[in-house]
């Protein structure tokens, strides 16, 4: 099997007494959209700058790419926006862009290749500081993407992009683990993480609550049940099938069934005289799952 | 380091604050250095002063470019430099460059390395254009004014390129340290400039009144860039035509030795702590 891209071992920073990041461990695999989830100031920044050797653990331990955060060789091969894009506001994107290739030893033509993937060749010769705040989001990505490395780290790469700047962004990553790059992307969008990621870690208050696929996280798909008399019909699911029932929002009912079980459902409730407007399968959000665990896990005091 | 050097003197010949200390620097030196001595001289003549008028005659000819361009930057040409070092590596914190440079891959010190190197090329330009410009302004006065030029003989002319540099290349040092220590551009050059124009004068007035302090005076980075100064040739700052901060306090070979272990210590705590702390 491949050596994960990444892989954490309770990693942990502490600043005075405050944890910003708790025992965090996490494995990213190759070729993978892999999402880190939490809400601002969950400890999503501050592990994604552990990865990229800006910050130093306190505890705990990192692999990217086979080899410790920060090294050389390792960023060599992984692109990074980490927080703002930090860019010289006097030099145009292009010019800035160049800087960087130089700092990795790369043509100064890559710059432009990077623009254009980026959808800012047209300006690429204009000032940063004239740049609006989705420009210089997308300069940031631009300036991830040069030498193409093997790991890209995005922090909320869809940060001030508007719908269609979005709807970009994520074709744009898409497309980039579709010629074999794994992404680590952190967001605080539930839906965006939905729509791309193949994995995701949430984090909350510095823990890591738990790593799984969209799939699992969202857990197991319910029947929503709109029926009349609706008091029988709760009676004869629970008693006549053994399933368990929750009033549903409008008066319906939902109850815990795979949407396989709709037709002896239906069955059940016809044969016992209940009318029967709607029966339809229904899946929880990452949204619902996300708050259903994060008001477990809810932000504490960690000093 | 050579990705690096190459990436900040990119980055630092397309800053216009570069060329703005640059241009501010020549304008000085041009004005302080000729025009201003120019106008003395021409005052001494009519007032029938022979002495002034030969004293500032030797420092305006072409065989006192050596000392003109060295004598401005103790104190002026030094806080210009200073700022432009702490601007540049203060505000990567701002602007949050540093952290996009670290992820580029190169060591932290190879990065730090690339912003002095890049720094000492870009002061090796204001220091030749300096020579240029003063010379041809002390070829052009003396013509005006109908007087022989006597040239510099390669000999001055190499020391007072070195002397000049090791000036510069010190207060540029310590800017660039300041920034790296305060993380930012505005507190690095206030601080540096408060020192160099202001601190250092007043210290050397109090060792006056407390002689406990005078081993202190005696040994700070702008005595040591002013002793230099003083010994390439430059006239002090009590004197007419001489330039402030220009002083005759240590001999050439001790200032220089000073200036020097004043820039290396400047540079290691710099790149020690760009090395260590978290960006």
């Amino acid at each position: 099997m491949q050596e994960p891209v990444v892989v954490t071992e309770r990693l942990t920073k502490r600043y005075g007494h405050q944890v910003a990041v708790d025992a965090v461990s996490l494995t990213v695999r190759r070729g993978e959209i892999y999402g880190f989830l939490g809400p601002n100031g969950a400890g999503k920044t501050t592990t994604l700058r552990m990865l990229l050797g800006l910050v130093r653990p306190t505890r705990g331990r990192a692999r990217v790419l086979g080899g410790r955060p920060g090294e050389r060789s390792v960023l060599r091969r992984v692109g990074a926006l980490v927080e703002d894009p930090g860019f010289y506001p006097y030099l145009s994107g292009r010019d800035n862009l160049r800087v960087l290739a130089r700092y990795r030893r790369l043509p100064d033509t890559v710059a432009d290749q990077a623009l254009e993937q980026v959808d800012l060749g047209g300006r690429g010769r204009d000032r940063f500081r004239s740049y609006s705040l989705g420009m210089k989001q997308r300069l940031g990505v631009a300036a991830a993407l040069l030498g193409e490395p093997d790991l890209l780290i995005l922090d909320e790469p869809t940060n001030g992009l508007d719908p269609a700047g979005m709807a970009d962004m994520r074709r744009l990553v898409r497309r980039l683990t579709d010629q074999g790059q794994t992404v680590l992307l952190s967001s605080h969008l539930l839906g965006e993480v939905q729509q791309i990621c193949d994995r995701v870690g949430v984090i909350a208050a510095g823990r890591l609550l738990t790593e799984s696929t969209v799939a699992d996280l969202r857990g197991t798909r319910t029947l929503v049940v709109r029926a009349e008399p609706v008091a029988r019909a709760g009676e004869v699911i629970e008693i006549g099938l053994g399933l368990p029932v929750r009033p549903f929002d409008g008066g319906g009912l939902q109850v815990d069934a795979d949407p396989d079980r709709t037709p002896e459902v239906v069955r059940t409730l016809v044969t016992a005289g209940v009318d029967v407007h709607e029966v339809r399968p229904s899946e929880r959000t990452l949204e619902e799952a996300f708050f259903a665990m994060t008001e477990d896990n809810g932000p504490e005091e960690t000093t | 380091m050579i990705g690096s050097v190459r990436a900040e003197l990119l980055r630092l010949t397309r800053w216009p604050v570069t060329w703005v200390v640059t241009g501010v620097w020549l304008a000085l030196n041009v004005m302080f250095g000729y025009v201003f001595d120019l106008l003395g001289y021409r005052d001494a003549v009519s007032s029938g002063d022979r002495r002034l008028a030969a004293e500032l005659l030797a420092q305006i000819s072409p065989a006192g470019v050596p000392a003109t361009m060295t004598q401005g930057l103790p104190l002026f040409g030094g806080a210009l430099v200073l700022v432009l070092a702490a601007v540049s590596t203060g505000n990567g914190y701002g602007w949050n460059t540093w952290k996009t440079v670290f992820t580029q891959g190169p060591p932290r010190l190879a990065a730090f390395g690339g912003t002095m190197a890049a720094l000492a090329v870009v002061l090796v330009g204001i220091v030749v254009l300096s020579l240029v410009v003063d010379l041809a302004a002390s070829a052009v006065v003396m013509t005006a004014e109908s007087q022989a030029l006597t040239w510099p003989t390669i000999g001055e002319l190499a020391e007072g390129v070195g002397g000049a540099l090791l000036i510069a290349g010190m207060w540029a040092a310590a800017g660039a340290m300041l920034g790296i220590v305060a993380k930012g551009p505005a507190l690095s050059a206030g601080l540096g400039l408060i020192w160099v124009l202001v601190v250092e004068n007043l210290l050397r007035g109090v060792s006056g009144l407390l002689g406990a302090l005078e081993p202190v005076t005696d040994y700070l980075p702008g005595t040591a860039a002013g002793s230099l100064a003083a010994a390439i040739g430059g006239v002090t700052g009590s004197e007419s035509g001489g330039a402030p901060g220009v002083v005759t306090i240590l001999t050439g070979p001790s200032a220089a030795t000073l200036l020097t272990g004043y820039a290396v210590v400047f540079m290691l705590v710099a790149g020690f702590l760009m090395a260590r702390r978290d960006a």
